[in-house]
């Protein structure tokens, strides 16, 4: 320790910097330090951002439904803005997604009781391939339109946790239900709908 | 004109040939592309449905289908480049085992070099402030060991040997 | 009643946990000797009662009360009662008792000491033991709770809870749903234990240095006192890691043991920041160096401990957005920051005080190659950390999911890898102090001359890859440098004491405890370096379906398909076994059995693997798909892992080297006593 003492007393009488206290030992951790809390900090926000927006779970009734386009398999460009003033059934579906199949059949009975009513019907068809996805259109016999999400955007952008999920988006872009998992019944979808066309 | 003989030989040599296709080539696929070219693509992808599961390995009945379809592409003659486009097409960017160098996406190849950078910049700074500008003159030290037990025997190696020194038993 | 006992029993030790944590912390502000011994007694007293609620789990476990959720998530009828035990930590709610459990153990383990010289720690690490199982036990008793029911609410759907709530009746299934088929396996069974070992054993010092800063002990007492803990942890980590390569590799199915996952390389990040610790706090010891250094080292271990016990729940794959899903992820993060800013908050509040002799005489010094060594472990911490990070930050900021693959770790850490392998070969040879560039290689010529003889042979013998023959090159370096430091050490005392050369060398390790034993992990992880560079850069694979009769051919191998059963099995399983026979250069050298389970409760399959294993290489055989065995034939994966057996071997080198360096001196006294009357006697000489 006396060579320490030695040493740094030889600088004592020099210029000492601020923060630096008589013995050359600073008081106050370097500017480097200073900088790493600073990152751990903005580290510690950006994660606690992302949990917070992870939390959140698929976009809530009451929101407004985001806007998105879907290119059916038959080509068609359908977008959310054109169908403004009618409702809209949006569901998530896969081909290898076995509790899609409970409610195939229901959503396309509900489809042709309510689409002469003006609702409109959009299946959404997630992470697939067009082959499987063709197969399970024809096995169901589903009419309405489908289309494949490219890219996930639209699951995306309803923040959806798996398949199935169904939206109904009422008159005025509002989300007025969602269906996280099968519809149990005929009924349900019915119930759901009636919701939307009657505010 | 084509001879008898000839066009019998022809015929049989075409039989052989299917004969011999049809035994050898037992595999589900015929001709087209092997498993393991489609793995090799497999292999760049990452499942879109499991979380971190690399598309060759994943056993999902799902997997299967888009190993089928790489497959049915690799039939097509599409390259590996534009199988890996369409499947970022249809499924987003997650689908790649690595992500694309574009956009936000430098900072992840960007941050690492850049952080060992600094961190030695730091381990310099650090050298620097902490050498005494009076350090002495390395110390020479005989033998290669700087283990201080081993130096301590060496040391009394010698002292024994050249002092003759009876300096007890050691322990 | 079990269940309520049970739970009872838990949320008293959280009183008794917080109990304690008051009374310390009271106790030492106030200078009360009497509080701090009744927090004492509160410590020691969770280690039983939490034993009690651990028993009461595996009781119902075993007996199988499927009307407690917990029981009816991870047991079944048909599993054997031994797995039913290991269920304990089959499922979040149970590994968190269990971890805890670990937690109340190590810390009345910590306990057990003579505390004469240091009564002024004592508060504060029982107060840091105390509030982090207290955190445990909070997340059991409020969220995750293994003792709560099944209910059938009144509409239809089910729910878990302690109580009976509004409507709702009592359910009691049939029957569990059972374990996860992935976990049913021996090193599964293992591997959750020595994980949570490694981390719960890391938190005794974090600990002891909290307590040194808040008691502004500034020595490095609490790193003496917690070497042979440090050691440990960093053991079991280890190995906890390892066992979790090796079931990947027996039972996962895709030929390799580390696929860099977020879940893996959660819990592979606090066994950098570990070994770096490992590593800085022998400066500490020797130079009295880096002393904000190894306190910030050993506060990123505890929050990387912390972070890495929730994603790694039972090794069932699942990833960072699960961490973010939960109802607990929240929680998590919330202890994670407040321990992590108030832990640096007071390492800057003392920052003055906790100054290191912080001398550097040369570039070549070993203080300087251990900061070097730090760098590199930090260097791979971060690679790890932003990969693990950035898709979170991608989905956030540009709402665009990414995937960080293997590429992008391997890519990145090789050369820091490589950095760590040429340093394990030079930094042996360096001495404390002043030590040039020509002593240094003066002493390193000779066995870098030496090691070129491992190029030039890789070479001779056809190998190209010049990252392989690079890495051999490094690895022989290490290994001959180790060596030649062992047979210095062994000639000297050989020569100086007359001993054999084997009893030279056992007492050499003998007496120099910590360094020898780290010499020999370090041979061990150079045991692994070879097979993974085997593994990893040579590993070759092919696929095919092959009808009965027909063979598949990789490298030297040639593989027939000979003949498929279907079965079932005891334990609600049905088994595809195919056989197959596999010839090596024309010469018959064994059949294998890759097998196809499908868990009829779980709706799993499993593919498990048939291997042949070598130390040259292991041939693995993957039966990936079948058809009724008239039809096509059967599809089989294959693949040829050069080398790989050397990872495991390195293992149990691990363990050798581990033993010798915490293994305690009995005669340190008598030894020191030694000591002092030879050098006594060579000064009068």
């Amino acid at each position: 320790m006396t060579i320490h003492e030695d040493l740094t007393s030889g600088l004592a009488h020099e210029s000492v910097p601020a923060g630096v206290a008589a013995d050359g030992v600073r008081s106050r951790p370097a500017w480097g330090t200073v900088a790493i809390v600073l990152g751990v900090l903005a580290l510690l926000v950006i994660v606690g951002l992302s949990l917070i927006r992870s939390q959140e779970g698929p976009v809530a009734v009451g929101a407004t439904a985001p806007s998105f386009e879907l290119t059916t398999f038959d080509g068609e460009l359908l977008t959310l803005n054109q169908l403004e003033g009618r409702v809209v059934l949006v569901n998530f579906w896969a081909s290898w997604c076995l509790p899609c199949e409970d409610e195939a059949a229901e959503l396309e009975q509900a489809y042709r009781e309510y689409g002469p009513q003006g609702v409109v019907f959009l299946g959404v068809n997630y992470v697939d391939t067009e082959p499987e996805a063709m197969a399970y259109l024809d096995k169901f016999d589903i009419t309405y339109p489908n289309g494949p999400d490219l890219g996930t955007r639209i699951a995306q952008a309803f923040r959806i946790r798996g398949v199935p999920e169904t939206f109904v988006i009422g008159r005025d872009g509002m989300i007025t239900s969602v269906m996280k998992g099968p519809y149990p019944s005929l009924a349900a979808i019915e119930a759901a709908l009636q919701t939307a066309l009657t505010p | 004109m084509i001879s008898l003989r000839r066009r019998w030989l022809g015929a049989l040599l075409c039989v052989g040939f299917l004969l011999t296709a049809w035994v050898t080539g037992a595999r589900a696929q015929g001709g087209g592309p092997t498993d393991d070219e489609v793995n090799r693509i497999a292999k760049g992808l990452y499942c879109p449905v499991c979380e971190n599961v690399p598309l060759d390995v994943c056993p999902t009945q799902a997997c299967i289908q888009w190993r089928a379809l790489i497959h049915e592409k690799l039939a097509a003659g599409w390259s590996e480049q534009e199988i890996k486009d369409y499947f970022v097409d249809q499924y987003g960017d997650r689908v790649l085992a690595t992500p694309p160098a574009r956009g936000l996406n430098w900072l992840i190849y960007l941050l690492p070099p850049a952080a060992i950078l600094a961190g030695a910049g730091v381990l310099v700074g650090v050298h620097r402030s902490w050498r005494r500008a009076d350090s002495g003159p390395p110390t020479e030290t005989v033998g290669a060991s700087q283990d201080p037990y081993v130096k301590r025997m060496e040391a009394e190696l010698l002292a024994r040997r050249s002092g003759g020194a009876d300096a007890g038993e050691e322990g | 009643m079990i269940a309520n006992l049970g739970f009872l029993t838990i949320a008293l030790t959280l009183l008794v946990a917080l109990y304690g944590a008051v009374a310390a912390a009271y106790g030492a502000i106030n200078k009360r000797p009497g509080l701090v011994e009744s927090a004492r007694r509160a410590m020691v007293l969770t280690f039983p009662l939490i034993s009690l609620a651990a028993i009461a789990i595996i009781t119902l476990l075993v007996s199988g009360q499927y009307q407690i959720g917990y029981v009816a998530s991870v047991t079944s009828e048909a599993m054997p009662a031994y797995l039913k035990v290991t269920a304990l930590w089959g499922g979040q709610e149970g590994s968190l008792v269990f971890w805890s459990w670990l937690m109340a153990g190590f810390a009345t383990a910590a306990s057990l000491r003579r505390w004469d010289r240091d009564r002024e720690f004592l508060p504060w690490v029982i107060f840091v033991t105390m509030v982090t199982l207290a955190f445990f036990l909070s997340l059991v008793v409020f969220f995750e709770n293994p003792f709560a029911r099944l209910w059938q609410a009144a509409d239809g759907g089910q729910l878990t809870a302690m109580f009976q709530p509004a409507g709702a009746l009592p359910l009691t299934p049939a029957d569990g749903r059972g374990l996860n088929p992935l976990l049913r396996h021996p090193g599964m069974i293992i591997h959750p234990p020595m994980l949570y070992l490694g981390f719960v054993s890391f938190v005794i010092p974090y600990a002891f240095a909290m307590a040194a800063l808040v008691t502004g002990r500034s020595d490095d007492r609490w790193i003496r006192l917690t070497r042979r803990w440090t050691l440990i942890a960093w053991l079991f980590l280890s190995l906890g890691l390892i066992l979790g390569g090796r079931w990947a590799y027996d039972v996962l199915g895709w030929g390799g043991y580390w696929g860099w996952d977020p879940v893996e390389i959660a819990a592979f990040m606090p066994w950098l920041t570990g070994t770096a610790f490992l590593h800085s706090v022998m400066v500490q010891e020797k130079r009295g160096m880096l002393k904000h250094w190894n306190m910030a080292l050993i506060i990123m271990t505890y929050a990387l401990v912390i972070f890495g016990t929730f994603l790694t729940r039972s090794g069932v794959l699942s990833s960072v957005h699960s961490f973010a899903q939960s109802a607990i992820g929240p929680m998590f993060f919330g202890f994670i920051s407040v321990t992590f800013l108030v832990s640096l908050a007071l390492l800057i509040s003392r920052w003055r005080s906790f100054r290191g002799d912080n001398e550097l005489h040369s570039f070549f010094s070993r203080e300087s190659l251990f900061l070097l060594n730090n760098l590199l472990f930090m260097g791979i911490l971060v690679v790890c950390f932003w990969g693990v990070i950035f898709p979170l930050i991608s989905e956030l900021v540009a709402g665009q999911k990414v995937t960080v693959g293997p590429a992008f770790y391997e890519r990145a850490t090789g050369p820091l890898w490589a950095g760590l392998l040429l340093l394990m070969g030079i930094a042996p040879l360096s001495a404390y102090g002043r030590s040039s560039a020509r002593n240094l290689g003066r002493s390193l010529w000779k066995p870098a001359a030496f090691s070129l003889l491992v190029p030039l042979a890789a070479l001779a013998a056809g190998l190209r890859l010049w990252s392989a023959i690079a890495g051999f090159w490094l690895i022989g370096l290490a290994v001959l440098v180790t060596l030649y430091e062992f047979w210095r050490g062994a000639l000297a005392r050989h020569r100086l004491h007359e001993e054999s050369l084997p009893k030279a060398l056992w007492n050499l390790a003998g007496r120099n405890r910590r360094r020898y034993g780290g010499y020999v992990i370090h041979l061990g992880v150079v045991v692994m370096a070879i097979g993974i560079i085997g593994i990893e850069l040579f590993q070759s694979e092919t696929q095919g379906t092959l009808a009965q009769g027909e063979q598949l051919t990789l490298g030297p191998y040639v593989m027939t398909y000979e003949s498929l059963a279907e079965f079932n099995t005891p334990d609600d399983r049905q088994v595809a076994r195919a056989v197959v026979s596999v010839y090596r250069d024309g010469r018959h050298v064994g059949d294998l059995y890759p097998r196809r389970d499908y868990y009829f409760l779980a709706e799993q399959p499993m593919t498990i693997p048939g291997v042949r294993s070598t130390l040259e290489d292991d041939f693995y055989v993957l039966l990936v798909g079948w058809e009724p065995i008239a039809a096509e034939g059967a599809t089989f994966k294959v693949y040829r892992n050069p080398l790989v057996n050397f990872v495991w071997l390195g293992g149990l080198v691990f363990i050798l080297g581990t033993a010798v360096a915490a293994w305690p001196a009995a005669d340190s006294a008598a030894e020191r006593r030694r000591l002092e009357a030879s050098r006594a006697a060579m000064a009068g000489a």
